[in-house]
């Protein structure tokens, strides 16, 4: 075992936690009305929860263990054998001890599942948010994880680069968003009544923890303190300050004003962008990435929302979703090492790694979008998926958790 | 006896009040409102969603006077809270039957 990855890794999951609580927390919390921003609090707070437990029962066992090329097996149920305390003997994954490397990858599973709240918060029952993740977190994020992960998964062995989670963690949760949203429906007063968010600075403070935590989730992804982390270290910082600036410059330019949800947004598009290359290309080419990231997910919140027509109330399909991707394909890219990449060797190879990032982004989108839907109709017919109008206009606070953010 | 009630521009209560206290208005109570008129509202632009806002935020001032005080009450009202620009506001005037001073039990045009 080597110590100074057992606590670049210990530190990392930290960190990956912050992102969630409160990062996460806090900026969703600060887009949606005042009268619901408990409601989306508590919500991440506990799909998040939900998924560490479930993590430690069979969730961790069926990502991470061997299987077949879709599945792990139920070798590691309840993490057994991972550890014997009564020899004090811990197995080792790679050079820390299998149950960091547990820990470390139980958040990723957490913040996915959070990260779906935003496409159907302001009018999701709380105990169907609880029912959705249980059955997507089992039949989504658990075999997407392992195909693109674990020696042996189907996308691992065909050679789709995913450094850190931008198929398994963005592209994943953006469609379940999305899927969410459609399934739903749209807010009560969706485009005729004002939404807009109740506090930016709250926003603003979220963001900025889930920049610092994403430290973490890319350079943590090494799985060791070494140069690699090194590199997606730099990385997550010039991507998202490319994706910063990339945003607010052509809202600027199109839209008149550059914005502070501009910025924000334009940081998580950069950060989205860059996580499944951040190991894996130079800092030249994550700070394009950072830029089209922010560029285009821009659009992914503006013209691509009108076309869907859903209402994905805090846009986790159009800067996770359409980021993940631009991110997956643009890893195939930059990996070269005519473009300052440390991967494919020559340009020639470049195409066929884009298809494969391509296959994978088709793949993680089918298998979410079909598991989502029926995840979304089995919380739906159980509980009911949505509260009724009534107390949607009350707001969830009051109605579904008996308490208020703020005194009037 | 009447009663003053003018809606203005939120940052020009300050210019009005000092414009009254000028001329011996003793008294007003400031309430925040919201509403349109001809100035209608503003266009917030949210990531993709933009949002006009219709009603916008005005106070409504209330202040009970003596008839000999009205005219030049409302003129300075109306140098003080003026910008020229459209949604300056309105005032509207009303009678007041009577008007009592609860710790006195004073009553009419000393009450106030």
């Amino acid at each position: 075992m080597d110590k100074a990855d057992l606590a670049w890794v210990s530190i990392s999951t930290l960190l990956v936690l912050l992102m969630v609580m409160p990062g996460l927390a806090l900026f969703y919390g600060g887009l949606v009305r005042s009268k619901n921003v408990l409601s989306v609090l508590v919500q991440v707070v506990s799909t998040f929860a939900l998924a560490i437990v479930i993590w430690f029962i069979y969730g961790y066992s069926l990502a991470f263990t061997e299987g077949n090329s879709i599945m792990g097996g139920f070798s590691r149920l309840m993490f057994s054998g991972m550890l014997d305390l009564s020899t004090n003997k811990f197995e080792l994954a790679g050079t820390i001890p299998e149950l960091s490397f547990a820990a470390f990858q139980a958040t990723f599973a957490g913040i996915t599942c959070a990260l779906i709240v935003g496409g159907i918060a302001e009018r999701v029952r709380y105990s169907a948010v609880l029912l959705f993740t249980v059955v997507w977190l089992t039949f989504a994020y658990l075999p997407i994880a392992h195909m693109v992960w674990a020696p042996g998964g189907w996308l691992f062995e065909r050679g789709a680069l995913d450094f850190a989670g931008g198929t398994v963690v963005h592209i994943n949760s953006g469609v379940a968003g999305l899927v969410g949203a459609y399934f739903i429906g749209k807010r009560v007063g969706y485009g005729r009544e004002s939404m807009q968010p109740h506090n930016l600075p709250m926003a603003m403070i979220g963001a900025s923890l889930l920049w610092v935590g994403w430290f973490g989730f890319n350079a943590g992804s090494a799985l060791s303190a070494n140069e690699i982390a090194a590199l997606a270290f730099f990385n997550t910082l010039v991507a998202t300050a490319g994706g910063i600036l990339a945003w607010v410059l052509v809202e600027w330019k199109y839209k008149g004003k550059p914005s502070l949800l501009g910025a924000i947004s334009g940081a998580v598009a950069g950060l989205v962008g860059i996580t499944p290359a951040a190991g894996l290309v130079g800092p030249g080419g994550a700070l394009l990435i950072g830029l089209a990231a922010g560029a285009i997910c821009l659009w992914g919140v503006n013209g691509l929302k009108k076309m869907l027509r859903a209402d994905d109330s805090l846009d986790v399909f159009g800067i996770h979703g359409v980021g993940g991707i631009v991110g997956a394909l643009l890893t195939g890219v930059f990996n070269a090492q005519v473009l300052g990449g440390p991967g494919l060797d020559s340009a020639s190879a470049i195409p066929g790694q884009v298809w494969l990032q391509f296959e994978g982004v088709l793949i993680t989108i089918v298998w979410s979008a079909v598991v989502a839907w029926v995840a979304y109709f089995i919380a739906d017919k159980v509980v009911g998926l949505r509260v009724s109008a009534e107390v949607e206009r009350e707001g969830l606070d009051i109605h579904s958790h008996g308490e208020t953010a703020y005194h009037r | 006896m009447k009663l003053i009630t003018a809606i203005i521009k939120p940052f020009k209560l300050d210019e009005v009040r000092e414009a009254l206290s000028d001329i011996g208005i003793q008294g007003m109570t400031v309430t925040e409102v919201k509403g349109f008129g001809r100035q209608k509202g503003h266009t917030e632009l949210y990531r993709g969603a933009e949002y006009t806002v219709d009603f916008l935020p005005k106070l409504r001032l209330e202040m009970a006077v003596s008839e000999h005080m009205l005219e030049q009450a409302i003129e300075q009202l109306c140098t003080a809270a003026h910008t020229g620009k459209i949604g300056d506001g309105k005032i509207f005037v009303t009678p007041i039957e009577q008007a009592i001073r609860i710790r006195t039990g004073e009553s009419g045009d000393s009450a106030l």
